[in-house]
């Protein structure tokens, strides 16, 4: 199988595609049989240092329902300047430009490692880079300073011609005007006003055009006819401005009475900011940054009350449909998100407070536009400053690692059909012969916008082979799918992305064996946690672990090697074996477990379970547990309550936490100060390394993992208690004979009983 | 008891000096004051009524003396020796008198005559003078020279023959001649045309009676006789309306109408008299029902148990002891309490009481506070109230012993015992919410829309509050104004501003929501001008350069006051909005007005639609303001229809001031309007206000007139109350009053100082009661009256058609009139008509307050303008009322530039003009300066520094400073007319013969109208009618 995890790698690493099955069955009857979809996980954007985009416009398929674009898997007839497009077979001749092409002298995308390239647009005057900070001013004095430091940091890393704007909020919401000299200015809303966005913007005064731009920038009336607004300037017009006006920034003045939240207006912010560049850049990308302290207290949006008696809505009132607010607050934010996802704006939350902020409300705005969120529990703590200032990094062009606007249109050949997507987009529902009347995720639609898009966002994209079982594929041939994702680039560009790829088609009755050896387990994991996860915003958390077991006991049925009625007989393939331990871990994953989490935290885990990339997922599924001891090098164990040894240091990497576990020995041996006697040198290079290693990982992860380090009986060493399987629990502890590792207080099950469960239902013929 | 001694006899009035007695007796030294006023005046207090009867001075002295010491005439007039006959000299007087006695006595008798029985129309000159000796003294005294002199002479003869017609047609004829001053259908036209407006009409309406020599025979004798017991009446005998048709009046006009002004009363003399007789004493107020001197009249007011008259002024200070009463007399019980006067600074400023926790001492039942009125007995233990009778328990901390006389023996340590006006520390238990208030703050409110901007406005309040804001007004022990001050600015959005001290440039915050418009700061918009003065600075110099660029025409009203009312609630302090506008809200908000100024609405019954707000987003408005202590003053700068009466709905139920500047011109009007912003920020007011006013038994106040908010029937809210605002108070009886106990009148006002401080400030007042109509006559006081009238008439105009209102008043006035004849007045010819001493000018002034424009409209006053007005007069006092509908005309060519004191006024009337004169009009709001084509080329050096009339550049508001003693004396003048004033009046240079004299025609208010509205002969005639008719 070395060969198709190789393949399945090289081509993750070209094209950004994990299929979950890379050999296709040939009818929809065999795929549904499959259990697992036929669906891939996608990432627009991969880094491609290697893949130079190229300056011209892509070559489009001439016929208007297909509109695919020339790829290396089309063929081309040289001499007659002829290309026949490979999804509707239409024969396309070349546009003039390429009247110059051979078999030797090929254009980049008819190249076979062009699999995906990279087209820049030239047409149209490039758009800036828009930056919209909304800022809660109901915050501590110090986490206030944190903020404006953040902010006046990120304000140095943007490029000089980005316009950036400055919107905050507290019982009201002022719009800062940036140009003015002599004087602040800024336009102040209640706080529990809904407003339109028309009213927003006769109020802001953007529906007269007698604004006069006071920058050099030339009115471009016909392609980008954008007001420029008082309210968004570029930095290297306002920085003093700007600088002032964060220094100057105070505390919401209004006296927060005992007993009492302050009034946040979150709600009516967020409505100004996007009514504000709906009604300025409208299909411009831009980033709506809103910096949060806590849930929204009045207006339209609240979470909660402003009574501090009354709590903030857990699961619990969840259940008990017991919120006030959370329906309409969501339906508001929902709103604006799809409001901002219409205009090409993205949403970020940056929402650091001890208690909920009402993410949970809030998610629709990131999730739909694919902006971040971003939780911690201080402005004034790395996690927060490190991950804000890593929004702002650059790739090695001096170019944000960030994208907007993107429309990701996929085309399919025949056999074909689109089943929806999962990820941080939004339908364009544009259907077409080649979408499904099946849905899985965000379906109906051939074409998603995606708003903001990072080189990791990933969508997984789900689709039905709908070839009937008695229309046989012709041998050798191949399954297309075609991505085309046209996006702002960082730097302006507008640029299209396309990836083709192709996979075989096989016979699942005949050739069973090729599709089960393609199955890519990773893949297909996340893939099943994302629809998992994508079921649980809408469903109840039982109905979705069911349905998940049953996929799972499904596939074992149809892949699995035992005789009927023995539990003991039943075996997996290499390339399933690892299936049934991701779906264990998932079952206990705060993606679908909302036992001790809160209703942000659940809201917080998933909308980045939906993003990442299969890597960081997997993570995030099943933590990775390193071990380091004087045994050997570190090395990986098993995510098991029996990894944990007294004389062991185990890093945890679970994604959002990085968890550094010192065994009762060895936490033993640091007490005793050992690190520090030179005798005991490699004790301390012992102790340094896991930090080592998690230091690289915290350099690298968005966000910012929460840094735990921790030893034995220590409080927080819950967190790694609780990921671990539970094999060893308090009630079969003695049964066990105590050999090693640590005991799990818990009544959940572990890994061994779930898979000794799993072979009995599978091998039932029950059902 | 102390007046019956003072009773002065005839020749006291030589003894004056020696009065230095005792203040105390003031209170009858009313004696002088009747002589300077009208005799019967005097004699209200009770007793004299009744010792008067003889007294009267038989006719016959009159003649000669008079004439030429006019004025001394008037003064001695006052004083028949008869009448008080046991008091000694008791005028404090002096001083004034001692230059006229000479002439005095001698005409005193005649004059005491003349002034009590006037007797119009006499054929007889002589009669005519007697009987205005009064009348003639202005002229003499000021300008000796033609005027007065041709109007003696001239008047009585060839009036006598041409007007004289039997009494008998007199009558009938009236008719029309009625019509003619309401309505002016007559032949008035003609009339006009022919240069001479009132004058014409006047002669043909008014005839004096048939035959000289009757008229004297019976007329006179008569008059006296029963004059003693009354008070004092001027007869004016009437004869209808001339029987010829216009073209006849025509002949006669001019030497006619001479006469006739001068033999019918007038204002000024009556002024003159009272000055004369009572100016430049000390009023005691130690005496229940004594009437005050005059308010054109200066003197020095000693509080001795009731309120200084500059607080209250009552239109009668006697009361009818029964309501039959009062319904038969129908004079209107009303005050005019102006609760926060100015005191000059010689006559004591208020005692502040303040008992501590314990707060003001307060009848059981009724809350009355502690006063004069209230009764100890048991030894001081229990005291029974004035007002209610209760007998209530003395509070063991003001527990005090009584004396032989059973006053406390405390009595004058304490201002609550012996005082009629004073303070109270009020306690929290007086305080919102039980909570001291915080000082008040002064939000500034500018109109920063095209119009502003372009005249230069913006920058000029921008200047001036620079330096205004160091003079906010501070209590007077204070360092430094505890007043905080904000500011907006708007156009249809509003922009408030951040100007905390610690800002290095002030923020400025928009708020486009208009619709539901709030405040958008807390910290940092209400600040101390000391501290945040840089910033402040900052601010100003800003302003009219970040909105140099606007193009903004449309603004938002209701929503600035919203916000500015917004903005003191959360400060939690009362305040006052000074909100600077300039034209129709028009802007999509709150209180968006359209234009519906209508001319073709006048004359109809819809024409009082005008004066009614167009919405009644204002009135809500208003009523918060109200509730949270936000009093809004109103400057506005009209270049066209703004809808006053819409706009200035809220200042006036607030308490605040409305200032109009028509067709704002920075090099003519900013002089103007930046005294009155001055005047306004610095003027002394009260915040957050309630008045209660308490009355004895048997009669309580039921209407409240001015700029108040009544949310109750007894509780008068007031944002806020100023110096300048006055409050009529009308009365009606429950039940019977008694003439022993008389009627009390007690005046409390809740209020914030400027400071901060929650205080009360109480008036006393007590009336006397009186069975006798004749005591009620004797005690009214015209100005009073004509305040009361005018206000409830301007507030009636809001749901009457004006016709109905005018016919009203015109009712009203002959049936006072009618009720004095008849039951007051000695039997005598019908066709006289007689006027009680007190009412001698209420005639002229009540046609000046019809003919005002708000009760009659003109063509070339504005819709706005008339609402204007209407609401000025709505919180007047006394002065201010009396000074708009009689303005005050001053010949300015007959100066003597080394006096100190003011020329004589003389009657507003053309016929007192001349062509070589310079005459100098003022009526509270407006002044002019009326230049005859002949003036004198010396004076017009002297004033315009130009060496004629030709090169007089009307087109000035200021007169310029020239070294001259004539335009020292002039400017002088000018302000000290302007001192006393609320508002400042505009200067109008106007040249004889040219366009803006028509203008000034219009306050000649004894004429005729040039568009309708009667002179006062045609008026005179026409009551005179009525009343006839009333009494048959």
């Amino acid at each position: 199988m070395a060969t198709y995890q190789e393949f399945i790698q090289q081509n993750e690493e070209r094209d950004g595609v994990r299929f979950s099955w890379n050999v296709w069955p040939s009818s929809r009857l065999e795929a549904t049989r499959m259990v697992v979809p036929l669906a891939c996980l996608l990432t627009p954007l991969k880094g491609r240092p290697d893949l130079p985009p190229v300056q011209y416009e892509p070559v489009l398929c001439s016929r208007p329902t297909c509109k695919a674009v020339l790829n290396p898997l089309c063929q081309v007839d040289y001499r007659a300047k002829l290309w026949a497009c490979n999804f509707c077979f239409q024969r396309n001749q070349f546009p003039p430009a390429y009247a110059g092409i051979s078999e030797v002298n090929q254009p980049a995308e008819l190249m076979p490692q062009f699999s995906t390239i990279e087209y820049v647009i030239q047409r149209g005057a490039p758009s800036p880079l828009i930056f919209l900070y909304v800022v809660d001013t109901c915050l501590e004095e110090d986490d206030l300073q944190a903020l404006k430091e953040s902010l006046q940091m990120s304000l140095s890393l943007l490029p000089p011609d980005a316009l950036v704007g400055l919107i905050t909020f507290g019982r009201m919401v002022q719009v800062h005007e940036l140009s003015c000299e002599g004087i602040s200015k800024s336009y102040v809303f209640r706080g529990t006003k809904d407003l339109t966005a028309k009213q927003i913007q006769d109020m802001l005064g953007l529906t007269k055009p007698a604004m006069p731009m006071q920058q050099a920038r030339p009115a471009q009336p016909q392609e980008h006819p954008f007001v420029s607004s008082r309210f968004l300037q570029p930095v290297h017009k306002i920085d003093m401005n700007f600088t002032d006006l964060l220094g100057e920034l105070q505390r919401d003045p209004w006296p927060v009475t005992q007993g009492k939240r302050p009034l946040r207006s979150t709600g009516v912010a967020l409505s100004i900011a996007v009514g504000l560049l709906e009604g300025t850049f409208p299909n411009t990308g831009a980033r709506i940054m809103l910096f949060t302290g806590g849930p929204p207290t009045q207006g339209p949006g609240m979470v909660v009350g402003d009574e501090l008696k009354i709590p903030i809505r857990s699961w619990h009132d969840i259940e008990k449909d017991n919120t006030r607010f959370m329906k309409k607050a969501t339906k508001h934010y929902e709103m604006l998100a799809n409001r901002a996802a219409a205009n090409g704006h993205c949403i970020d939350i940056y929402a650091c407070a001890l208690d909920q902020t009402g993410l949970l409300e809030m998610k629709c705005c990131t999730n739909l536009t694919g902006g971040y969120m971003v939780m911690g529990d201080s402005f004034n703590t790395s996690l927060f400053k490190q991950t804000f200032q890593r929004i702002f990094s650059k790739d090695f062009h001096g170019d944000f690692q960030m994208a907007f606007g993107a429309a990701l249109e996929v085309k399919t050949s025949r056999e074909l059909k689109i089943a929806g997507a999962i990820g941080p987009c939004v339908s364009l529902k544009v259907k077409g012969p080649c979408v499904s009347e099946n849905e899985l995720g965000i379906g109906g639609t051939s074409q998603w916008k995606i708003c903001g898009l990072d080189p990791t966002s990933t969508l997984g994209v789900y689709f039905e082979v709908v070839n009937q079982h008695n229309a046989p594929i012709p041998q050798g041939g191949r399954g297309a799918i075609q991505f085309v994702t046209q996006y702002q680039h960082s730097s302006t560009q507008r640029r299209i992305r396309v990836t083709t790829i192709a996979r075989n088609w096989a016979d699942a009755q005949s050739q069973l064996r090729h599709i089960e050896a393609a199955f890519d387990q990773e893949a297909a994991a996340v893939l099943m946690a994302r629809l998992g996860v994508f079921r649980a915003e809408s469903e109840e958390g039982p109905d979705v672990l069911r349905w998940l077991d049953r996929q799972l006991i499904r596939l074992c049925q149809k892949f699995g090697q035992y005789n009927k009625e023995d539990p003991a007989s039943f075996r997996l393939s290499d390339s399933f074996s690892l299936y049934p331990q991701f779906m264990f871990h998932l079952r206990r994953s705060p993606f679908l477990q909302v036992f001790n989490n809160s209703p942000d935290e659940s809201s917080y885990y998933r909308h980045h379970f939906a993003r990442q990339d299969l890597t960081q997922s997997l993570i995030m599924i099943q933590p990775v547990l390193y071990s380091y001891s004087f045994h050997g090098p570190p090395e990986p164990v098993l995510l098991d309550s029996s990894s944990i040894l007294a004389d062991r240091i185990l890093l945890m990497d679970t994604f959002f936490q990085i968890v550094i576990y010192l065994g009762e020995t060895i936490a033993q041996w640091r007490k005793a100060g050992y690190q520090d006697m030179p005798e005991y040198e490699n004790f301390k290079h012992l102790l340094q390394a896991p930090l080592d290693d998690a230091q690289e990982i915290l350099q690298v992860r968005f966000p910012m993992p929460r840094y735990i380090n921790t030893e034995h009986g220590g409080s927080q060493a819950r967190f790694l208690l609780s990921k671990v399987n539970p094999s060893q629990t308090h009630n079969n502890l003695y049964a066990w004979g105590q050999e090693t590792g640590a005991p799990i207080l818990t009544d959940d099950v572990s890994l061994q009983v779930f898979m000794d469960h799993l072979k009995k239902l599978a091998v039932s013929s029950a059902c | 008891m102390s007046q019956q001694g003072y009773v002065a006899t005839p020749p006291y009035s030589q003894s004056q000096p020696g009065i230095g007695f005792s203040p105390p007796h003031y209170g009858h030294y009313g004696d002088p004051s009747h002589a300077a006023s009208l005799p019967g005046m005097i004699k209200p207090a009770g007793p004299l009524g009744t010792t008067a009867p003889g007294v009267m001075l038989p006719p016959g002295p009159p003649p000669p003396g008079p004439h030429q010491f006019g004025q001394n005439g008037v003064h001695a007039s006052g004083h028949p020796p008869q009448r008080f006959p046991g008091p000694p000299p008791v005028n404090s007087v002096a001083p004034s008198y001692a230059p006229y006695e000479p002439s005095t006595q001698s005409s005193y008798s005649s004059l005491a005559s003349t002034s009590s029985i006037t007797q119009l129309g006499h054929q007889l000159s002589a009669m005519q003078v007697n009987s205005y000796g009064s009348g003639m003294a202005p002229p003499s005294q000021g300008p000796p020279g033609l005027l007065s002199a041709t109007s003696f002479q001239s008047p009585p003869q060839p009036q006598q023959p041409s007007v004289l017609q039997p009494g008998s047609q007199v009558l009938p004829p009236p008719t029309t001649t009625l019509n003619g001053p309401g309505a002016s259908p007559l032949s008035p036209p003609a009339l006009r045309q022919d240069g001479l407006p009132g004058p014409a009409p006047v002669n043909a309406q008014y005839q004096p009676p048939p035959l000289p020599g009757q008229t004297l025979g019976t007329g006179y004798p008569p008059q006296q006789a029963n004059y003693g017991p009354q008070v004092v009446g001027t007869q004016l005998s009437y004869p209808g309306g001339f029987p010829g048709d216009p073209a006849q009046m025509a002949g006669p006009p001019q030497p006619q109408k001479k006469v006739d002004l001068d033999s019918v009363p007038g204002p000024i003399q009556v002024i003159e008299n009272d000055r004369a007789t009572r100016g430049g004493q000390v009023y005691a107020t130690n005496t229940r029902g004594q009437i005050p001197p005059l308010v054109t009249t200066d003197c020095v007011i000693q509080d001795q148990g009731n309120a200084s008259p500059r607080y209250i002024r009552c239109t009668t200070y006697c009361f009818p002891c029964t309501s039959d009463m009062a319904k038969q007399a129908q004079i209107p019980l009303a005050a005019v309490i102006k609760p926060f006067a100015t005191i000059p600074s010689n006559e004591t400023p208020l005692y502040l009481v303040n008992h501590g926790e314990n707060g003001p001492v307060r009848c059981n039942r009724c809350k009355a506070y502690m006063c004069p009125f209230m009764q100890f007995i048991e030894g001081g233990r229990r005291y029974q109230c004035g007002f209610c009778n209760c007998v209530n328990d003395v509070p063991p901390f003001y527990f005090q012993h009584l004396d032989h006389m059973g006053r406390r023996l405390d009595h004058y340590e304490k201002p609550e015992l012996s005082l009629g006006s004073y303070e109270y520390v009020a306690t929290l238990d007086y305080c919102r919410n039980n909570k001291p208030p915080n000082p008040p703050a002064f939000i500034f409110m500018i109109d920063v829309s095209y119009s502003n901007i372009k005249n230069g406005l913006v920058k000029l309040i921008c200047e001036e509050l620079k330096t205004m804001l160091e003079k906010l007004p501070k209590e007077e022990q204070e360092e430094t104004s505890a007043i905080r001050v904000g500011f907006i600015t708007y156009n249809k959005v509003l922009h408030f501003f951040n100007v905390k001290s610690n800002l290095a440039q002030p923020q400025m915050m928009v708020v486009t929501d208009v619709g539901e418009v709030f405040v958008p700061l807390l910290d940092g918009f209400l600040v101390n001008c000391q501290e945040s003065q840089s910033v402040i600075h900052n601010l100003l110099d800003q302003i009219p350069e970040m909105f140099a660029d606007s193009n903004e025409n449309e603004t938002v009203f209701a929503p600035i006051i919203q916000a500015g009312m917004e903005a003191l609630k959360a400060a939690d302090c009362p305040g006052k909005l000074f909100i600077f506008h300039s034209s129709l809200p028009t802007a999509e908000a709150p209180g968006k007005l359209k234009n519906r100024d209508d001319k073709k609405l006048v004359n109809t019954d819809k024409e009082k639609i005008l004066f009614q707000p167009q919405t009644n987003v204002y009135e809500s408005l208003a009523k918060d303001c109200v509730a949270h202590g936000c009093s809004v003053t109103l400057f506005l700068f009209p270049s066209q229809y703004v809808d006053v009466a819409s706009l200035g709905l809220v200042p006036q139920l607030t308490g605040g001031t409305l200032y109009k500047y028509n067709n704002f011109q920075m090099h003519l009007d900013s002089q103007q309007f930046l005294n009155d912003l001055r005047n306004d920020i610095e003027k002394k007011i009260g915040f957050d206000a309630i008045m209660r006013v308490r009355t004895s038994t048997g009669f309580r106040a039921t209407d409240f007139f001015g700029g108040v908010f009544m949310n109750n029937t007894t509780d008068v809210e007031m944002a806020a109350i100023d110096c300048d605002k006055a409050v009529t108070v009308e009365f009606k009886h429950d039940d019977k009053l008694s003439e022993d106990s008389g009627a009390l009148i007690q005046c409390a006002v809740l209020y914030t100082t400027i400071g901060g401080q929650r205080r009360l400030r109480i008036h006393n007042l007590g009336l006397n009661c009186s069975s006798q109509l004749a005591d009620l006559y004797k005690s009214c006081e015209t100005d009073a009256l004509i305040n009361f009238f005018a206000k409830s008439a301007f507030k009636a105009v809001l749901h009457q058609p004006l016709k109905v209102i005018r016919e009203i008043l015109v009712n009203q006035t002959a049936h006072m009139l009618a009720c004095y004849r008849k039951n007051c007045a000695s039997p005598s010819a019908a066709s006289q008509l007689i006027l009680p001493d007190s009412m001698k000018v209420l005639p002229v002034y009540m046609n000046c307050l019809l003919k005002n424009c708000v009760l009659l409209s003109r063509p070339e006053i504005s819709t706005d303008e008339r609402a204007y007005q209407r609401q000025l007069v709505l919180t007047m006092g006394v002065a201010d009322s009396q000074l708009f509908f009689y303005p005050q005309l001053l010949p300015i060519h007959t100066l003597d530039v080394k006096s100190t004191m003011l020329p004589a006024a003389v009657r507003c009337s053309e016929s007192r003009l001349s062509e070589e004169g310079i005459f100098l009009l003022a009526n509270g709001l407006n002044m002019f300066l009326w230049l005859g084509v002949s003036s004198p080329p010396e004076l017009i050096q002297g004033i315009f520094n130009v060496p004629s009339f030709t090169h007089i550049n009307a087109d000035m508001t200021v007169l310029p400073e020239v070294g001259s003693p004539y335009s020292q004396q002039l400017r002088m003048i000018m302000s000290v007319i302007q001192q006393k004033r609320p508002y400042s009046m505009k200067l109008t240079i106007v040249k004889q013969r040219e366009q803006p004299e028509m203008v000034f025609r219009q306050f000649l208010v004894e004429d005729k109208g040039l568009y309708g509205g009667s002179s006062y002969m045609d008026f005179l005639c026409c009551v005179h009618k009525e009343i006839c008719q009333l009494l048959n």
